[in-house]
């Protein structure tokens, strides 16, 4: 077990808290920048998925576990990133200028679904965000003049500063760095006052509020984040499939992106990557798996949605706490280790909460 | 600034000479009948006339007028259900009153967004305890200090020399108020594993950190046991006396309240009882009538045996 000794207040807000963080994200990172030379070109384009996932990811994190404004639209801001840079690109827009666009585009579109839910919350809010990600599909569908309807946009390989990034590794490093800058915005937003207000916010509104906090504004900013976000992200997304279409952006991506950060662990920047290795790798895993089992199951359609319902139901069962939750507890486990209890990670009953004042 | 004390105490006098006191019932110790209202430290500093709120046919508070002066205790008792955290409730914004007006240091909070309560310089607590359960009790007293952020989103997200200096900075302010309330043991626990005490305690920090004039304390002493709730009328006496802080808290356990308060104000179906020194108070027919019954009262009883 690791004890810090804080000295200094400098250690509270540095982003590596000790040695051993910055040991190993350090060795991450090396794995990630060396990772071309290592892995096929088949799995460096997995790895670019898991890249572009994570950004939206991370977005939809801090509405979600962040903020506690759950979205099942999410992927409708995917949508307009991705028509936004395809659009954009095809006019002749240089790559970085585009993908600035599609993500204040997206916010701009955040900023309008978010005024939903400075009045309504929970359940209405998904209602609210669920039926705006139709409308926004079927604008993608219909309003053929620009984004050519079903027929679908194919999207040139990006061109940064004349650079041309159409081989899988080069475009890899441009998702990387994307990344990175996105990991390094939210971390330096959540240890900022941004952030806390934010989280303020998910924990009680009425006191965050009775704190300073200005509830419509801080609502609405953290939907045009997660937007701007998802945007970019959906931007990357446009690039990698080099051909996209309103259907792409429809409910099942919004419950996949959901799925993603409630897997991985709700409140958790880990979480938004750690979901983003499941979603991508679990097509994966029943695919491969589809060959051991019997026919009659391994060859049933709908197998991957029976598998992805099951392992939610199982992960809001058994680990509300998603993925990183299960981390914390085994790293907490060998720390401890012999005195881990079963009992150490659950919550209290948020007793008495005033139902008055709600 | 004890010039515009007394410039702004004026009308206030002249606002509880106009006849108000009449409704309010039995009075005792109104400011404004005081003949040093108007002196620098009697100042009032929340001014509540003839607040009333109803909800639906109820009234919950009904024509309720009074005022805390700079540096004093003030408490408001009465039986359950007497509209004093409604009163709070008015205070924050959380409720808009039906008619009344409550003014604080001359600003009208009536018309005042929820969110500006704070940056005015009121804090309060509640009742049933509203923290950040999934945030440590630092994270909880950082947000305390939101009302003082000098960053934008932009310094924000690239965390800029500036938004680290106001971070260290925020974090020196609260480290103040850990120490003042002993927070240091729990400082990085999350307030979910915290045990009921220690919430309260958080609470009272994290309104502490938001830096108040007025602080609003609902029921400090619930759920408290013996020992934690001298401690905490030792801190309220601290608040008051080092700190410099007006208190205004709604509170049931009557040895905190005669031990801490200057004034006590007394409630009974949104109505004011009476008010004056926890003394007076506790002595007035009409408060052992509603807390204890009236003496006819008894005597159905006793016929009905």
């Amino acid at each position: 077990m690791r004890f810090l000794f804080k000295t200094d207040y400098g250690q509270d807000i540095a982003l590596a808290r000790h040695g051993g963080h910055r040991f190993w994200y350090g060795v991450l990172l090396a794995l990630l920048l060396a990772a071309p030379w290592l892995f096929a070109e088949y799995w460096l384009a997995q790895l670019t998925f898991v890249l572009i996932y994570s950004i939206v990811g991370l977005g939809l994190m801090l509405l979600a576990g962040f903020t506690g404004l759950f979205s099942i639209g999410h992927a409708a801001f995917l949508g307009v990133g991705a028509y936004t840079q395809a659009v954009f690109v095809e006019m002749g827009v240089p790559f970085a200028l585009a993908l600035v666009l599609a993500g204040l585009l997206s916010a701009a579109v955040g900023v309008i679904v978010g005024l939903p839910a400075l009045r309504v919350k929970g359940i209405y809010l998904g209602i609210a965000t669920l039926s705006f990600g139709f409308i926004v599909e079927e604008v993608l569908a219909r309003w053929e003049s620009v984004t050519r309807g079903n027929t679908g946009m194919h999207v040139k390989a990006p061109d940064l500063f004349g650079l041309k990034l159409d081989t899988a590794a080069s475009f890899y490093f441009l998702c990387l760095a994307v990344t990175v800058a996105a990991t390094l915005a939210i971390l330096n937003l959540l240890r900022s006052p941004t952030g806390r207000a934010f989280v303020a916010i998910r924990d009680s509104e009425i006191s965050a509020q009775s704190m300073g906090i200005h509830l419509a504004r801080y609502k609405t900013l953290s939907f045009a984040l997660s937007a701007a976000l998802a945007g970019i992200g959906g931007a990357l997304y446009a690039h990698k499939l080099s051909f996209i279409s309103p259907d792409q952006f429809n409910i099942l991506q919004s419950i996949d992106l959901l799925l993603m950060v409630v897997i991985g662990g709700l409140g958790s920047v880990h979480g938004a990557f750690l979901g983003a290795i499941f979603l991508i790798s679990m097509p994966q895993v029943i695919a491969l798996s589809k060959d051991w089992l019997p026919p009659a199951i391994g060859q049933a359609p709908g197998l991957q949605a029976l598998v992805y319902g099951a392992v939610l139901i199982a992960f809001v069962l058994f680990e509300p706490l998603g993925l990183y939750g299960r981390w914390l507890k085994v790293r907490t486990y060998l720390q401890l280790f012999p005195f881990y209890r079963r009992g150490m990670f659950r919550r209290q009953k948020t007793f008495q909460k005033s139902e008055r004042v709600r | 600034m004890s010039e515009a004390g007394t410039l702004r105490a004026e009308p206030i006098a002249g606002g509880a000479a106009d006849g108000s006191g009449m409704a309010t019932g039995d009075v005792a110790a109104r400011p404004g009948d005081h003949p040093a209202a108007g002196a620098g430290p009697h100042e009032a500093l929340l001014c509540v006339r003839n607040l009333t709120v109803r909800f639906g046919g109820v009234l919950a508070v009904n024509n309720v007028s009074f005022d805390v002066r700079r540096g004093e205790v003030f408490t408001l008792i009465g039986p359950n259900g007497a509209g004093k955290t409604t009163v709070f409730n008015l205070i924050s914004r959380i409720y808009n009153p039906t008619a009344g007006e409550i003014s604080f240091e001359g600003h009208a909070l009536t018309h005042a967004a929820p969110h500006r309560i704070a940056s005015l310089g009121i804090a309060r607590t509640f009742q049933n305890i509203e923290l950040f359960e999934h945030a440590t009790v630092l994270h909880n007293l950082l947000i305390g200090r939101h009302t003082h952020r000098r960053t934008g989103l932009w310094s924000d997200l690239f965390f800029t020399g500036r938004a680290r200096r106001a971070e260290l900075e925020a974090r020196e302010q609260v480290e103040q108020v850990i120490e003042f309330l002993d927070l240091q043991h729990h400082r990085d626990a999350l307030v979910a594993g915290l045990p009921y005490g220690v919430r309260k305690v958080v609470e009272l920090a994290r309104a502490l950190c938001t830096e108040p004039k007025l602080l609003l304390l609902d029921e400090p002493s619930s759920g408290l046991n013996v020992e934690e709730t001298e401690d905490m009328a030792f801190w309220i006496q601290d608040i008051r006396t080092d700190l410099g802080i007006t208190v205004l808290m709604v509170e049931h356990d009557m040895t905190l309240v005669s031990k801490v308060s200057d004034r006590v104000l007394a409630m009974n179906q949104g109505e004011v009882l009476a008010a004056g020194t926890p003394r007076e108070v506790q002595n007035h027919p009409g408060v052992i009538e509603a807390y204890l019954g009236s003496v006819e009262d008894v005597s159905t009883l006793r016929r009905g045996r």
